[in-house]
């Protein structure tokens, strides 16, 4: 008897294979029903949903049914979204090695699906997020000097010092407080949605985790609840390939997609082209529409790739090839959008470097502005006795005594 | 007034505020249809409708993370662990969740969830239906932790849980649900209708959270006890016919210290029981802060009686329980020492 243990297909100085992944045609699953039973939806799980196939034009059924949900200034919107979270997050790497904060988080070649996502999002929705889904709040129009200050534990941080960065909350932009531990969120997604819906509201909820925390015991507790009281809530799965070092076979074997998880629930799920931004945009659609009509919960894997490092306290030329990230056949979701724009004839090479150049120089300009407000090298400390501030709703005597302790 | 069981007075708790706020809603394994393995919520369901009191999945994580998302909503939800042994699988989200999320988001959002679980042996569970896990919530800041010994606190302090707006963690002590329990168990069970604290009005009240109640007035000894112990420390004063102080905790967290400070200070000498382990449970923590505030005051050093640091076990149960004679012993040794 011999146990099997995964192992990614290439390591460090060897040349990354992705021959296992099937790329169907953008037009090889047609748009489902919104009652679309899990019994039904083995193609859609174990598929692909893409819009934009090879040369970056919009063709099938799914690039039909957005129709005036993937018009010009929506895409344009889009791409610009994008330019911005993928500044920031050079911004900030940068400030981090500057010493100018602790940590920080990218999402490198994932901003798709998080930009994507949010434009189907409506006002009272709530996103249950993983620490890479910082690009919702950018499509949300989440104030950047609050999302900078945030990561800066500065006067600007809207949780005044009290999270990790990156660890955001933001509920008037529909973000759920950020936890640190993973998969606990995804089941309090479907308990808001349920929340909802006994209220009478309209409201839906998401919830996200990683292909990593697929494994852990709260991607169970959240999609039997949601199997049992079909909340309207939909559940995102962000498969990026890795996990820190572990790549997507040690979170479940390989044998399934994650998508394909949710069948065996009665969850109903689709596997999306995660890189596509209007692939993301439809399958979005559909499963926000979804959800609003009260048709239940359905799951959605989103297939792309980390190209940054976890964090910066991670170094992947460790334990992945250095040229994985380029070899990943979906390519950049960024490069894929200003291509079909361009086909499209909307947009063009030099608007794209003049649109690059006008968000760097805007996040520059909020990033400095920010930076006077206190970073880790040029601190303004925050209030120490405000620790004790919010651990209950009023402070109880035996923490008033202590802060009194501490000298306040 | 009526007469009412801790059960009876747990279920009117929840049917008082189910009436009373249309935010309410209660759920966990068995209590819909059924009204729970313990009956503590008979007839709500059929009462108030599956939307607002229904079963769910074997599952306590789902449990309690459905109760956080539906707290930060904007609900007011009373969930049912079915024993506490079950609550492990919930512990990283009462602990890491639930207890953090209201500091973390800086006030963003709240967690207003009540957690309710039968804590305790006494009834023959074995290890896993017997155990008293309130250290591993009074360790959690955020927490706000409970616990009744009669029908009329317990429905008092439950709904002062249920509108609290914090999570609150409401221990149960499963062997006085229906009779005080003195540790006899060789004797005929007591029941509620005797008792002067089964007397439980119908009606809305509510009693003050971190408030200890002195059971028995007395110079010799303060006795700090919670739960069943407050029944078995009551037979032990009787039977050794020490004159000592019985303070009800209620509330471990917040703690009434006041209280418990101004006993010792009175008494001199101080006597902590628990039916929890011994290493590392709620005693310590009330011996080092009875003996920072009252340290010139004692005459004794500070005793505990407490469960031996063994896995509750099922045929030797009463060989694990700190029973009235232990503590008879220990009130003894106190006095003398």
């Amino acid at each position: 008897m011999k146990l099997r243990f995964p192992t990614p297909h290439s390591r460090p100085g060897e040349a990354p294979d992705f021959s296992d992944l099937v790329i169907p045609a953008p037009d090889a699953l047609p748009v489902p029903p919104l009652t679309l039973a899990a019994a039904d939806a083995w193609d859609y799980a174990n598929g692909l949903v893409r819009v934009l196939d090879d040369s970056g034009s919009a063709v099938g059924s799914w690039a039909d049914y957005l129709a005036e949900d993937a018009g010009d200034e929506i895409l344009i919107r889009g791409l610009r979204d994008m330019l911005t979270m993928r500044a920031i997050d050079r911004r900030m790497q940068n400030a981090q090695r500057q010493g100018k904060t602790s940590f920080y988080m990218q999402c490198t070649g994932e901003e798709a699906i998080a930009c994507g996502f949010q434009r189907m999002l409506k006002k009272g929705d709530m996103n249950f997020p993983t620490y890479r889904q910082q690009a919702l709040l950018i499509a949300a129009d989440y104030p950047l000097e609050l999302l900078m200050g945030q990561i800066y534990s500065n006067e600007l941080d809207p949780m005044a010092g009290r999270q990790l960065p990156v660890l955001h909350s933001a509920r008037d932009y529909g973000f759920f407080s950020i936890s640190g531990n993973l998969g606990t969120q995804y089941v309090q997604a479907v308990g808001w949605a349920m929340a909802s819906a006994l209220s009478g509201e309209t409201a839906i909820a998401a919830g996200w985790i990683g292909d990593g925390a697929t494994a852990s015991n709260d991607f169970h507790s959240a999609l039997v609840s949601a199997a049992v009281y079909r909340p309207p809530v939909v559940l995102c799965i962000v498969n990026n390939q890795w996990a820190i070092s572990s790549y997507s076979g040690i979170a479940g074997g390989g044998e399934a997609t994650f998508a394909d998880r949710a069948l065996g629930y009665g969850i109903p799920a689709l596997r999306v082209d995660g890189n596509d931004y209007l692939a993301v945009l439809a399958a979005s659609k559909w499963a926000t529409a979804r959800a609003r009509g009260g048709h239940g919960p359905v799951a959605i894997e989103w297939l792309t790739y980390r190209a940054a490092a976890h964090s910066t306290s991670d170094d992947p030329s460790a334990y992945r090839p250095r040229d994985e990230a380029s070899a990943w056949p979906l390519g950049d979701p960024l490069e894929r959008l200003k291509t079909h724009l361009n086909r499209r004839g909307i947009w063009s090479d030099a608007r794209h470097a003049q649109a690059e150049a006008e968000i760097l120089d805007h996040v520059v300009a909020v990033q400095k502005e920010v930076e006077t407000h206190g970073t880790f090298v040029d601190p303004k400390p925050l209030s120490p006795a405000d620790i004790f501030r919010g651990v209950y709703k009023e402070l109880p005597e035996h923490l008033r005594r202590q802060r009194q302790e501490m000298g306040f | 007034m009526a007469r009412m069981t801790m059960i009876e007075a747990i279920r009117s708790a929840m049917d008082v505020m189910l009436e009373r706020d249309q935010r309410t809603v209660i759920f966990g394994e068995d209590i819909g249809y059924f009204g729970g393995v313990f009956r503590c919520t008979a007839g709500l369901q059929k009462k108030y409708g599956i939307e607002r009191v229904f079963d769910t999945p074997i599952n306590e994580s789902a449990i309690v993370g459905l109760g956080i998302g539906m707290a930060a909503y904007g609900m007011r939800p009373c969930v049912e662990i079915q024993f506490a042994d079950y609550m492990y699988p919930a512990y990283d989200q009462i602990t890491q969740e639930a207890a953090r999320i209201r500091h973390r988001s800086n006030q963003d959002f709240s967690c207003p969830i009540t957690i309710r679980m039968p804590t305790g042996g006494g009834i023959f569970g074995g290890q896993t239906h017997s155990q008293s896990p309130e250290a591993l919530f009074t360790h959690v800041s955020g927490l706000t932790v409970i616990q009744p010994s009669t029908p009329y606190d317990a429905k008092g302090l439950l709904i002062a849980a249920m509108e609290t707006d914090d999570p609150v963690i409401f221990l149960e002590p499963k062997r006085l649900y229906n009779g005080p329990f003195d540790g006899h168990h060789a004797t005929k069970s007591k029941s509620w209708a005797d008792h002067p604290a089964g007397e439980v009005p119908e009606g809305y009240y509510t009693l003050p959270i971190g408030k200890a109640e002195i059971r028995r007035a007395g110079a010799a000894v303060t006795v700090l006890a919670y739960g069943t112990m407050v029944f078995v420390a009551e037979a032990a004063v009787a039977e050794t016919g020490i004159d000592a102080e019985i303070i009800d905790l209620r509330s471990l967290l917040p703690l009434d210290i006041e209280t418990i400070v101004a006993s010792v200070k009175k008494t001199g000498r101080c006597v902590v029981i628990h039916e929890a382990t011994k290493t590392g449970g709620y005693a310590g923590e009330l011996i080092a802060e009875v003996q920072a505030a009252c340290f010139y005051y004692l005459q004794a050093p500070i005793a505990r009686v407490t469960g031996w640091d063994v896995p509750y076990p099922h045929a030797q149960e009463w060989d694990y329980f700190p029973g009235p004679a232990r503590v008879g012993r220990a009130l003894i040794e106190t006095m003398e020492a």
